[in-house]
């Protein structure tokens, strides 16, 4: 709770065992990993802004989770969230992020001219291109627990920052609350337009509390390139563009995301990173480059084949309809990008999916021609 | 009350120093030199001032933005509850919920007993602005449960299809659902469930937990129109009401199935008696000899109800204080409902109507539920009464509409009694 961290000192005039949530009929990394002893061992912490392990448990305990689809079960309220309770959120990381140990090193790399090729992906069949990440500015607190004075502050700084691009990012911010019907029309016609959260996974976290107070979206002129403010995370940023030029899509990507942080730099602000997790964002899912790189890309053909989930885990990909996560494709059209977040560079994994997505059209063509695709069959990446 | 808090002192529940402070039965001032001793550790985390925090209530149409003036906000912001609760938990509902132009929402909820002192600057110009002028810095509101002081109250079964009462009970020392963590709600409902084993006669009865009951028993319930879901309102779910959902959650009734208890959804507990047919009278009859009773058994336990003479019974929602009753029946008005003049004489009968789906819905073949107006200001006996007398000249209207002669509005009855 925003500046609940009395109500945590209510608890602890009870047990553990008494406070520890009933998680018999959960699925979700969260539900994995607490138990009593490591409940009862972080129960007594807060970090220095007062969220607690309940605080970062509670849109677990509150969706148990699907049986095929695992949910993370928590968040973060600030960047010390993941040192305070380390413990239970490492080994959460661990299993979402196939592996990746609290030892590890992060790579990272925002510089476009190592990514190879891209620039080409055959527009006949990839219909558009997209890269989105998200930023968080370090000293304050996440959606889950900023207080409506810290939202209304990132909003401030950010919107600051971003009215100092210019060139082909030049652009103009739209607060939620104060947009016109048109403005708001047009938005939603543009497919920028975000609305109130209604997934009760995030409603749970409190990340939606005030709406629509300090949220907003700003874009640039040429609708290229966008951002989120105080939505999910501080910032969400997203490139994208008709076509098949993901080489592109990246540049402005990687050029739009430095000079973002520059701007934020010039006023004495960060973003949170750091070397073991990479940038930090609310939900451990997002850990690393919190990136998903992906396009809209014809497979009707492919889509069919026996070997579609195969290749597509080889190739470290995964799919999803093009309403977006969980929904299902429409017309033989998916939404393809990286499946990993953490562990990976940027380039790496614009790299995987520009030399993944390309097989993929290639193995189309095949099979539209009615020929085999063994022998295009990739290794394990 | 002094000896209420020597009972609270001696009794044997483990929870520790915090619920002592929740003795609401002590004098205001008590609280308010405690206010500042948060037990619960260290003080409210503040960064911004005052003015950065006010929330934007331009769009809002709720009580708590009709009166959260940025002084308000200001003087209470810093401010807890010994349990830790604070004005922002209490108006998040409020600022999440801007409210409908039509129909104006309370916004904002208690967290605790002592949310209505401590953030009383607040809660009593809601309180006022809600119950129709009921003031309480100055006013006393009656608490009686004497069923036998009820005159009439058997309806005519041609008209009224089912009767019913309900109200809400608050267990004193324990958090409210807005705010309570596991283990107190936990304790809710143990406290409850283990009163309510000791109902005897027509009374006894059996609890079903929602992670306990079995598909056929969950059936059951709902055939009985008895199982209550998740809310799904976002006037509750923004108020916290719903977390940890299913846990310490259930429902209580009697064999009979005229006697039902919800335990732990927006209030510790929902106490409603009914009947189909037009019996007013046995069901508050019941309703009375139920609640005194469950009030016995946990005072055996050395527990109580939250309750005092300036609100009566402590509820969440502010709406629901002083009796929290809301006691009605299902009737079929053909004639009465499409005159003009039926909303005025509810009005001034002191009553309103709804669908018999409940508030907000629409009513279907003529059939309304009506039920009193008022919680706060007049006992239960008074509004029972007041329900009683206002349906059966709704009946004799209809009646007199049936034999082709005129009606009368009637004058309207005073309010605070």
């Amino acid at each position: 709770m925003p500046f609940g961290n009395t109500h945590n000192q209510l608890k602890m005039n009870y047990t553990a065992e008494q406070e520890y949530p009933d998680l018999s009929q959960h699925n979700n990394h969260m539900a994995k990993v607490l138990t009593l002893e490591m409940y009862e061992s972080l129960r007594d912490k807060q970090t220095p802004s007062g969220f607690t392990v309940d605080d970062v448990i509670q849109t677990g305990v509150d969706n148990p989770g699907h049986p095929f689809i695992m949910t993370v079960g928590c968040v973060a309220g600030d960047e010390e969230t993941y040192e305070v309770f380390k413990d239970l959120l490492d080994p959460i990381i661990e299993d979402r992020h196939g592996g990746y140990k609290p030892t590890d090193k992060h790579k990272t790399d925002l510089n476009p001219d190592n990514l190879q090729g891209g620039d080409d992906l055959d527009p006949n069949y990839v219909l558009s291109s997209r890269v989105r990440t998200g930023r968080s500015i370090r000293g304050f607190c996440l959606p889950p627990h900023c207080s409506r004075g810290e939202r209304r502050a990132i909003e401030g700084l950010s919107v600051e920052a971003l009215g100092a691009l210019d060139g082909d990012l030049k652009g103009k911010y739209y607060a939620l609350k104060d947009m016109t019907e048109e403005e708001q029309q047009q938005l939603i016609d543009d497919h920028f337009l975000f609305d109130k959260p209604v997934s009760p996974l995030l409603l749970a976290s409190g990340m939606a509390r005030d709406w629509p107070d300090a949220r907003g979206i700003w874009h640039n002129d040429n609708k290229t390139f966008l951002v989120w403010v105080n939505e999910e995370d501080h910032l969400r940023v997203i490139s994208m563009q008709k076509g098949g030029n993901m080489k592109e899509v990246f540049n402005r990507f990687c050029t739009g995301l430095t000079k973002i942080e520059e701007l934020f730099k010039e006023k004495g602000h960060e973003f949170m990173w750091n070397e073991h997790l990479g940038y930090v964002l609310t939900c451990p899912s997002n850990l690393g480059t919190g990136l998903r790189g992906g396009v809209h890309v014809k497979l009707p053909n492919l889509s069919k084949h026996e070997k579609f989930g195969e290749v597509l885990k080889r190739l470290r990909l995964q799919k999803r309809g093009t309403g977006g996560v969980d929904t299902a494709a429409v017309g033989g059209v998916f939404d393809i990008s990286n499946a990993d977040r953490l562990g990976f560079s940027e380039v790496e994994l614009v790299q995987m999916v520009v030399d993944g997505v390309k097989l993929l059209v290639e193995m189309e063509k095949r099979l539209e021609a009615g020929q085999s695709i063994d022998d295009l069959m990739p290794e394990q990446k | 009350m002094a000896s209420s808090f020597a009972r609270i002192l001696s009794s044997k529940r483990k929870v520790g120093i915090l619920s002592l402070v929740g003795a609401g039965s002590l004098t205001v001032g008590f609280f308010l030199n405690r206010e500042q001793h948060v037990n619960a550790g260290a003080h409210v985390r503040r960064i911004y001032p005052a003015s950065a925090e006010y929330p934007d209530l331009r769009k809002h149409n709720n009580c708590m933005a009709s009166h959260l003036t940025p002084a308000v906000y200001a003087k209470l912001c810093d401010k807890t509850t010994p349990n830790g609760y604070t004005l922002d938990l209490a108006i998040q509902t409020g600022v999440d919920n801007p409210g409908h132009p039509f129909i104006k929402t309370v916004g904002m909820v208690a967290g605790d007993e002592e949310s209505y002192e401590v953030f009383a600057d607040i809660f009593n110009p809601v309180i006022k602005e809600r119950h129709n002028g009921y003031d309480p810095c100055n006013m006393k509101h009656p608490t009686d449960l004497d069923s036998s002081k009820i005159r009439g109250g058997q309806f005519d079964e041609k008209y009224v299809l089912s009767s019913r009462v309900r109200t809400g009970r608050s267990i004193r020392g324990l958090s409210l659902p807005p705010a309570c963590t596991r283990a107190e709600r936990r304790e809710v409902e143990r406290v409850v469930i283990d009163a309510l084993a000791g109902l005897k006669g027509d009374l006894a009865g059996k609890y079903y937990s929602l992670t306990l009951m079995t598909e056929q028993e969950q059936q059951q319930l709902i055939d009985d129109h008895f199982l209550f879901d998740k809310p799904v309102s976002p006037l509750l779910t923004c108020a916290g009401m719903a977390r940890d959902w299913p846990d310490a959650r259930g429902i209580w009734h009697n064999n009979e199935k005229t006697f039902l208890v919800w335990v732990n959804e927006e209030d510790h507990t929902r106490v409603i008696s009914m009947e189909k047919g037009g019996n007013m009278k046995r069901v508050f009859e019941r309703f009375c000899k139920g609640l005194q009773e469950v009030e016995r058994l946990i005072q055996e336990k050395g527990w109580e109800f939250m309750w005092n003479e300036r609100l009566g019974y402590i509820l969440t929602c502010p709406s629901n204080l002083g009796t929290g009753l809301r006691a009605g029946v299902h009737v079929t008005l053909p004639r009465l409902s499409k005159d003009p003049r039926f909303p005025k004489i509810l009005d001034n009968l002191r009553l309103q109507k709804r669908g018999t789906g409940g508030v907000d819905t629409a009513a279907v073949g003529n059939t309304f539920d009506i039920s009193n107006l008022d919680r706060l200001g007049q006992s239960e006996v008074q509004l029972v009464q007041t329900v009683i007398d206002g349906v059966n000249y709704l009946i004799e209207c209809e009646k007199k509409l049936e034999r082709g002669q005129d009606i009368k509005i009637p004058a309207p009855i005073s309010q605070f009694k």
